[in-house]
């Protein structure tokens, strides 16, 4: 019953967003298994990883489409504008792709850290993963933020969520600087294709945290309106 | 009149079609914003809406009950051929009944109070003739169909607001959801209970001063207030599910209030919507029994209790399933925000019973919902479907009005 009364409340995004979310922290999460397989030398292990990665990368892709289908339905009222919704989840997304995307480039090209660099880039990697953490964190707030109009105390702790956020992405640069110093410090004895590759690697990590402190800022737009 | 025993059979049977449809589609419609935000569960809900809407129908009922009956059809134009308004009103039951069943069956948005107004209406103005019809009247009612949702709206959204500064936005929102909670109890019962004695009860022979008016209905206010008080410290605080959504335990206590509003509307609804199916009974029966229009006897007890029989027994049976439907729908729709919606609603629509206004109850909800989706209260309100529902007078009045005439001039061949 299509024109009933049931009918007017068009599907709620909330649900599915932090569902989403969820996924894709899943993934990110799980390329640090990955990692620590593959600098062990278990390739098998590191497939394996990356599969479960693919699986989760293509869930998060079929959420973002169903969500994006419903938000785009003609002629709905909204508490907050549609479009900072369909950038968050174009920021979710964006983790999982870039997790997949690492990952893959890794195992294809089976990329080992030499030790000094490895020590810094498992580091790098670690507090990418609780950025992604604490933008899942701030993303499982939406439900309470829906609840409160997005304003009053709900309103402030997750802009304190949002301003650690912000002080791990920070984190990351420094660490990223690190790492590649480390690697560049020793880039002449190795294979310079393999050397050009880990440096890739080392900046797709460094995206996934850009990505996760980019959902933060897409909550924050939400709060804003 | 010779076939009396025909007239009022015929009348009693079609004046119960339409009660059982107004039952199994229109309070399905009132209650499925309890339900569905689990304030209340499907038998609750039946209980609560037989007990309450037979009160509203006879307690707030009359002005409504009168204006259908007597109010929309000018009895000079009838005087010498009083049979021709039996007709008229056993084709408009019938029309608006089975008009209800196939727009229930297909899907289609349906207002009863529309579909039996524009079946006199139609009966009247085609089958007699243009000066049948009141028209002013019709224009006033006309009018209060769109003022209703306007208002329904403004007022949901002040609640709503009210709610958001007073509770939801604020440190605490329990504690402080335990302290104003009652208020709003309160406000609920003297609101619905002033009204109802200010304009309904002069139909129960009950006659109170202004004064008395408002200390009785102050007097229920507090009881209900207190009642819900307790009710609401019997909620405890569920730590583990207050983790995964911090305004859960909150909300269990709104659900308390919601109880009371889903009385409200119920009550709200059996005034203004149980006289679409007994006002043209009660027109019949007059006229069958005096020959003469417009008397002003009161309403034979058999016959409120024949709508208040027919709209429980099309609750019970087909209600239930609507309730189910578009209950599960609706989960979206929290106790804070659906008690801001029914109050509003059930507020708007007792005034109006209360002026002799029939309006449409569905609009009415529609537009109090939509008040709370203006205060940023709902997560996604779809506007097609809004304006599917508002515009659905466009097809109910002309359905109603042509099975109307269709059916007159039926009966007419078959009975004149």
């Amino acid at each position: 019953m299509s024109s009933h009364l049931s009918g007017i409340f068009g599907s709620s995004p909330v649900e599915p967003l932090q569902l989403h979310m969820e996924v894709c922290h899943r993934a990110a999460a799980d390329l640090g298994d990955l990692v620590t397989a593959t600098q062990a030398g278990d390739w098998e292990a590191g497939e394996t990883c990356l599969h479960r990665i693919s699986k989760r990368e293509h869930e998060a892709d079929v959420l973002k489409q169903q969500i994006r289908r419903t938000l785009t339905k003609p002629r709905m009222l909204m508490p907050v504008h549609r479009e900072d919704l369909l950038k968050l989840i174009l920021a979710q997304d964006a983790i999982a792709n870039l997790a997949k995307r690492t990952g893959r480039l890794i195992l294809w090209r089976k990329l080992v850290f030499p030790e000094t660099v490895a020590g810094p880039f498992v580091q790098l990697l670690e507090r990418t993963m609780a950025a992604s953490k604490k933008a899942r964190k701030s993303v499982r707030r939406l439900d309470e933020l829906f609840e409160t109009s997005f304003r009053g105390p709900e309103a402030d702790r997750v802009e304190e969520i949002i301003g650690q956020l912000d002080e791990i992405e920070t984190e990351t640069d420094k660490l990223q600087r690190t790492v590649r110093e480390a690697l560049m410090a020793i880039e002449k004895e190795y294979n310079p294709v393999d050397v050009m590759f880990m440096y890739q690697a080392i900046d797709r990590v460094g995206e996934i945290a850009d990505m996760a402190e980019r959902v933060g800022r897409r909550l924050e737009n939400l709060l804003a309106t | 009149m010779s076939d009396y025993t025909l007239y009022v059979g015929l009348a009693a049977l079609f004046g119960v079609f339409m009660a059982w449809g107004i039952g199994a589609n229109d309070v399905a419609n009132a209650m499925a914003t309890s339900v569905g935000a689990k304030a209340l569960t499907i038998k609750q809900a039946i209980l609560v809406a037989a007990v309450f809407e037979f009160a509203g129908a006879v307690l707030a009922g009359g002005e409504v009950t009168a204006t259908i009956r007597k109010g929309i059809i000018d009895a000079g134009a009838l005087s010498d051929e009083p049979e021709l308004l039996i007709y008229g009103m056993l084709s408009a039951l019938l029309a608006a009944g089975i008009w209800l069943l196939v727009a229930s069956y297909k899907g289609w948005p349906v207002s009863t109070t529309h579909s039996i107004v524009g079946a006199i209406v139609g009966f009247a103005a085609v089958g007699i003739g243009m000066d049948a019809v009141m028209w002013g009247k019709v224009g006033i009612i006309v009018m209060s169909w769109v003022i209703s949702p306007l208002t329904a709206g403004l007022i949901a959204y002040l609640i709503f607001r009210s709610v958001q500064w007073l509770i939801l936005e604020r440190e605490d929102p329990l504690a402080r959801a335990r302290r104003y909670v009652p208020v709003y109890m309160f406000l609920a019962a003297f609101n619905i209970t002033l009204v109802t004695i200010f304009k309904g009860l002069k139909h129960v022979g009950l006659h109170l001063s202004t004064a008395e008016a408002y200390f009785t209905a102050a007097a229920i206010g507090v009881v209900v207030a207190l009642i819900g008080r307790i009710f609401v410290g019997r909620i405890t605080r569920d730590k583990r599910a207050d983790k995964r959504f911090h305004f859960h335990t909150v909300e269990r206590v709104f659900g308390v209030l919601m109880v009371v509003t889903a009385c409200g509307m119920a009550f709200a609804h059996g005034s203004n919507d149980v006289a679409n199916a007994i006002g043209p009974v009660a027109a019949v029966v007059s006229i069958a029994d005096s020959g003469i229009i417009g008397q002003k006897s009161p309403i034979p007890i058999w016959v409120l209790l024949l709508g208040g029989a027919g709209i429980v027994v099309g609750l019970a049976t087909f209600g239930v399933r609507v309730i189910t439907t578009v209950g599960h729908k609706i989960t979206h729709l929290t106790p804070s925000r659906g008690f801001a919606a029914e109050l509003a609603a059930a507020s708007t629509i007792v005034v109006a019973s209360g002026t002799g206004m029939p309006i449409s109850t569905t609009h009415t909800l529609v537009g109090a919902v939509l008040g709370v989706g203006m205060a940023r209260g709902i997560a996604a309100i779809d506007l097609g479907v809004v304006g599917r529902i508002f515009l659905s007078w466009l097809t109910t009045i002309p359905a109603g009005a042509i099975l109307a005439i269709i059916f007159f001039q039926i009966l007419r061949l078959t009975l004149g």
